[in-house]
């Protein structure tokens, strides 16, 4: 137990690199836990509704707090945790070049790497979008959960999955108005519980509707939206304009890559998933001898799935390395397993699990 | 700020899920010359927001631009921060008696040596 | 547009006639019986916090959790643990007596309502159905933050009314 003194590695702090640390570190295993932003939590901590899942996975708990509890657990496990510190290369062998406070730059040599490093945010290009007052709906999200500043006061959401009608409802509960939420598909995407506690508050939702421009001199100040056919074409006459500051949105998301290219992971495309991701087996292992993809990295869905997949990778880096013996491995993977299967059933998981059983048979063609 | 178009934005006092704000130590930083109050351990983005601050720069066309991913990948709210410019100012935390200055496309290099790294 | 029209995936709310075909809304001679828990949650979510604190076991959701919620109105109390610990803010309590109904809601916004309050009372769809007022507000820690409102308003509209009217500064 224990034969190689080189660390794990983990890229990045959000849910699934503290979950992926934590199971190391529980098995006894070194590791270094590194995120390029000063505080530890990725986007948990703009998370302020109850999760959704079971009791296992922490349900009807609040995203922050879950987000303290995964800190308090890697303190209290003394995890080496290294913030401002942003990984700019993975060399051959494992050579993990960091830049630490934008001015130290040093390469720590890795047992194995763990590259939790999430994903972002889709633009959406329309005439207007670059004005001040459109952003994303993660960062009027960020705004008004993290810094507690409302960026605007009328706000439009463009897309009507759960993070469009979730950041809905926390603009609301915030103190902003809400103009409406628009979705381009026929049907709206986001869970029918999200969407009706915003409906009641009074919010309206345009489906087969679409932005065709923002306007405003220095910042926005209308939006203009129209119906679009079948073919997602704007339909001529139905222009409606909409007096709002704020244009939040929230089309998608796409896995960060960066690392993952860098050290050489073999891509496959799951359009479900958010486009390019690591082609990855059932322990989250890349084509890369030694690199585990875990997370949003690893294919967007959400906190609650991206905890699990930490784990996983967690769970079996603990094996590789020599800290944890191959029947408690395969036990606790297991475990991981059923948990992760319980978050991908019904109407809008089974998409979520078919897509995942399509990367990992194609994944279990290097293992 | 005078002669500027305000941004509706502003602090949240109250929240139902948050609560009340944590008492937080109230550092002063300037736009342009303009001093903003701003509070500790927050970036610089939301000392802005917070004040009104609607444009954080102009592209070289005369473009205006803020925030657009809030989260350090976009570089959309780029300022020139104690003379260094392109610092993504919503990553960056604000430090009393920081100044913030708006720049014009990549903006420029000012002052000599002795700037704080970032 | 009313609730009577609308629909959970063009609209964001669920119509009466959804809710009745999902087998969700109790029936007037259920509601002037004993109080009724209604979980508007017609999706299959992964998601079982209603089936966990339910003292009474009266919440079923079973395996797999995307399992629709069943209610046993026979062993429920109508005690209210469900409506905050609901993350969809999908449960209320309803009955009726004589010719007021009375509703539990969950409320997650500020300013919260007082007891005694007049206020006006929405239908899914947001749009103000009738008076009310609010008889009782509940917040312990145990909720995690998550308001129970109680309120009373006239029986005819108690199909329709799921909560009141967001206060604007």
């Amino acid at each position: 137990m224990g034969v190689d003194s080189k660390p794990a590695v983990v890229v990045g702090a959000g849910p699934a690199g503290l979950c992926a640390a934590i199971e190391l570190k529980r098995a006894g295993a070194p590791v270094v836990l590194m995120d390029e932003n000063g505080k530890p939590g990725g986007q948990l901590f703009k998370q302020i509704h109850k999760f959704f899942g079971s009791r296992e996975h922490s349900a009807g708990t609040r995203g922050f707090e879950i987000g303290r509890r995964l800190l308090a657990d890697s303190l209290e496990l003394g995890i080496d945790v290294r913030l401002d510190t942003e990984v700019v290369g993975i060399e051959p062998g494992l050579g993990v070049w960091a830049v630490e406070r934008r001015s130290r730059s040093y390469t720590l040599e890795a047992g194995c790497v763990i590259l939790a490093t999430g994903a972002s945010e889709n633009g959406l290009a329309f005439p207007g979008w670059t004005l001040p007052g459109v952003m994303t709906a993660g960062c009027a999200q960020t705004l008004v959960n993290v810094h507690r500043v409302l960026p605007g006061r009328r706000v439009l959401i463009v897309g009507s999955g759960n993070v469009g009608v979730i950041v809905g409802y926390q603009l609301l509960q915030a103190g902003a108005e809400v103009a409406a939420i628009i979705e381009g598909a026929p049907a709206l995407g986001g869970y029918g519980v999200h969407t009706a506690k915003v409906r009641r508050a009074g919010v309206p939702f345009y489906c087969g509707t679409t932005i065709l421009r923002a306007e405003g001199e220095e910042g926005v100040e209308r939006a203009v939206i129209a119906k679009v056919d079948r073919g997602f074409k704007p339909i001529a006459g139905t222009e409606e304009t909409l007096e709002v500051d704020t244009i939040c949105i929230a089309v998608g998301l796409t896995p960060a890559l960066d690392l993952a290219y860098l050290a050489g992971c073999k891509p496959i495309f799951v359009p479900e998933l958010g486009g390019n991701m690591p082609l990855h087996d059932g322990y989250m292992r890349s084509s890369v001898e030694g690199v585990y993809v875990v997370g949003d990295t690893a294919g967007v869905e959400e906190a609650s799935t991206a905890m699990e997949e930490g784990r996983l990778a967690g769970i079996h880096a603990a094996y590789a390395l020599g800290f944890l013996g191959e029947a408690a491995m395969r036990e606790r993977t297991e475990a991981t397993w059923g948990r992760l299967d319980s978050l991908r059933q019904g109407v809008f998981g089974q998409k979520r699990f078919a897509a995942k059983a399509r990367i990992l048979a194609e994944g279990k063609v290097r293992a | 700020m005078s002669g500027e178009a305000s941004s509706g934005g502003r602090r949240i006092a109250s929240h139902p899920i948050l609560g009340e704000p944590e008492a937080a130590r109230e550092v002063t930083i300037y736009l342009d010359g303009a001093a903003i109050a701003a509070k500790e351990g927050e970036p610089i983005m939301s000392a802005l927001v917070a004040a009104g601050v609607g444009v954080f720069r102009h592209t070289k066309r005369g473009s205006p631009r803020r925030m657009f991913c809030g989260i350090g990948r976009c570089t959309d709210c780029v300022m020139t921060v104690d003379g260094i410019p392109g610092v993504r100012t919503c990553v960056t935390p604000v430090r009393e008696g920081m100044l913030v200055e708006r720049q014009e496309g990549a903006g420029s290099w000012k002052g000599g040596e002795g700037h704080g790294r970032r | 547009m009313s609730s009577t029209n609308a629909s959970l995936k063009t609209d964001g709310a669920p119509s009466i006639e959804e809710l009745r075909a999902a087998g969700v809304l109790p029936s007037r001679e259920q509601l002037a019986q004993r109080p009724c828990v209604c979980v508007e949650c017609i999706e299959e979510i992964p998601c079982n916090p209603c089936e966990t604190s339910c003292p009474q076991g009266a919440l079923t959701v079973g395996d797999p959790i995307t399992n629709l919620p069943v209610i046993d109105r026979d062993k429920c109390t109508a005690c209210g643990a469900c409506i905050p610990a609901c993350p969809g803010l999908a449960i209320t309590i309803k009955s009726l007596s004589g010719d007021l109904a009375k509703i539990r809601f969950p409320w997650e916004y500020l300013p919260l309502p007082e007891a005694g309050e007049e206020v006006d009372m929405v239908d899914r769809m947001g749009m103000t159905v009738c008076r009310g007022k609010v008889v009782a507000v509940s917040n312990p820690p145990r909720n995690n933050r998550t308001a129970v409102v109680a309120a009373e308003f006239p029986a005819e509209r108690v199909d329709e009314v799921i909560s009141i009217r967001r206060k604007h500064e």
